[in-house]
């Protein structure tokens, strides 16, 4: 792999997981029992498909076929999307999303913060917006997986059990494969080694707080930065390009 | 080809005309988007969107289209420009006293990364002035602005959130 062809990967990669994320939370939209978590998802959401149309237009710009960002974000099929299984499982419920939100906040921002160093200008540009984003994320949602830990019994034991039920989707995050390696390689990228050690150190102390427990790391599924899914993609992805199959090349 | 005998000054003041979408009291250039104006053959003028999100920045881009077609420039040319990245300080201090006396509390200067993660401190009422204020949502009617209230004149208002 050269390093052009890293570099479009990891583009499209960043793109995938902000515009999955994104449209599970824009799921929730009009979902949320009280106003203030209402915006704030929506508000979230909002920042991530943002994100995923910087990064989709300069995958567009990298490839140079013309493809725009629509054309990847809704004229692709199931194996051609790289992001986490973390991101495509289902919204469940709220101690879930927030459970799923911080597993995966707490490694962007590490993310982010190395990619803003890395020699790519525009990846580390769209970064440096980004990581502000995130940091105010994870705060929010951080406070809300600590109250629900450390609530009533009922809220600790249904987020004991999300993280449980979440936990084997986080190995994926840091198993750096050949995009991953010759990415770090030719741009100066992200040590996946060095964010796991600081990731599990910030997430162990969440969890303290939270007066949850840390799994242990069992058998750890894997397979979206290939493009193997789980089997909740399909329909997440059917919904999501309705729209644009059933009417192609329809716009605003 | 039209002579351009148009001076970046002159640009700018038609900028000053072109009001924020969201909090229309603003002038874009009040909220410090505009990077740069360029003159060559056309103009090119460099805009920083304030978030990844933000539904305004469309808007804008074509309101400053709109108003410099207006003002008989044809070719002009809109630049996004993502660095450095857009924060609260650029805000002018005329921004921040016209965010005042339209009743939002502007941004306390130097927002810093701890803040974003760690929370921020008092915030003036832009009534009454006092600190004496509790966040009463974290999320307002716009990305950028969250919801306060103020203990002491009892007045709701919103923040402009630091960046």
């Amino acid at each position: 792999m050269n390093s052009n062809d890293s570099l479009m990967a990891y583009v499209l990669r960043l793109a995938d997981n902000a515009l999955i994320l994104g449209q599970r939370m824009v799921e929730l939209v009009a979902a949320y029992p009280e106003l203030e978590e209402e915006l704030a998802n929506a508000n979230f959401a909002l920042d991530y498909l943002g994100q995923a149309r910087m990064y989709y237009s300069y995958a567009g710009d990298l490839e140079g076929m013309g493809r725009s960002e629509d054309d990847f974000a809704f004229l692709r099929d199931e194996n051609e999307y790289r992001n986490f299984l973390l991101l495509e499982q289902p919204n469940g419920h709220f101690g879930d999303s927030i459970t799923k939100l911080v597993l995966f906040e707490s490694y962007y921002l590490l993310q982010l913060e190395a990619l803003v160093r890395c020699s790519d200008t525009r990846v580390a540009e769209i970064a440096a917006r980004a990581e502000k984003e995130i940091r105010y994320h994870l705060r929010h949602n951080t406070q809300w997986l600590v109250r629900l830990g450390d609530g009533t019994e009922e809220s600790h034991d249904r987020a004991q059990g999300s993280v449980d039920a979440l936990w084997r989707f986080t190995g994926e995050l840091f198993a750096p494969d050949e995009v991953d390696n010759v990415f770090e390689a030719e741009f100066d990228g992200p040590d996946l080694f060095r964010i796991r050690e600081q990731w599990q150190k910030n997430v162990a102390a969440v969890l303290q707080e939270a007066t949850l427990e840390m799994p242990e790391d069992h058998w750890m599924a894997s397979g979206g930065k290939e493009g193997r899914h789980t089997e909740h993609f399909g329909f997440m992805i059917a919904e999501m390009q309705y729209l644009q199959r059933a009417h192609p090349g329809a716009t605003w | 080809m039209v002579a351009l005998a148009i001076s970046r000054e002159q640009i700018m003041a038609w900028l000053d005309d072109v009001a924020d979408p969201e909090i229309p009291v603003l002038a874009i250039t009040d909220l410090g988007i505009v990077r740069d104006v360029t003159i060559q053959d056309d103009v090119v003028v460099e805009l920083t969107p304030t978030y990844s999100g933000c539904p305004a920045t469309e808007v804008i881009e074509q309101s400053v289209l709109d108003a410099l077609h207006g003002h008989g420039l044809e070719n002009v040319t809109i630049k996004r420009v993502l660095s450095p990245p857009w924060t609260t300080d650029w805000i002018t201090t005329e921004g921040r006293e016209k965010l005042l006396k339209y009743g939002i509390a502007p941004p306390a200067s130097g927002g810093s990364k701890r803040e974003l993660l760690h929370g921020n401190r008092n915030i003036a009422c832009p009534q009454c002035t006092s600190v004496n204020t509790s966040v009463v949502s974290e999320f307002g009617s716009t990305a950028c602005k969250a919801s306060y209230k103020c203990n002491d004149c009892l007045e709701p208002f919103e923040y402009f959130k630091c960046i």
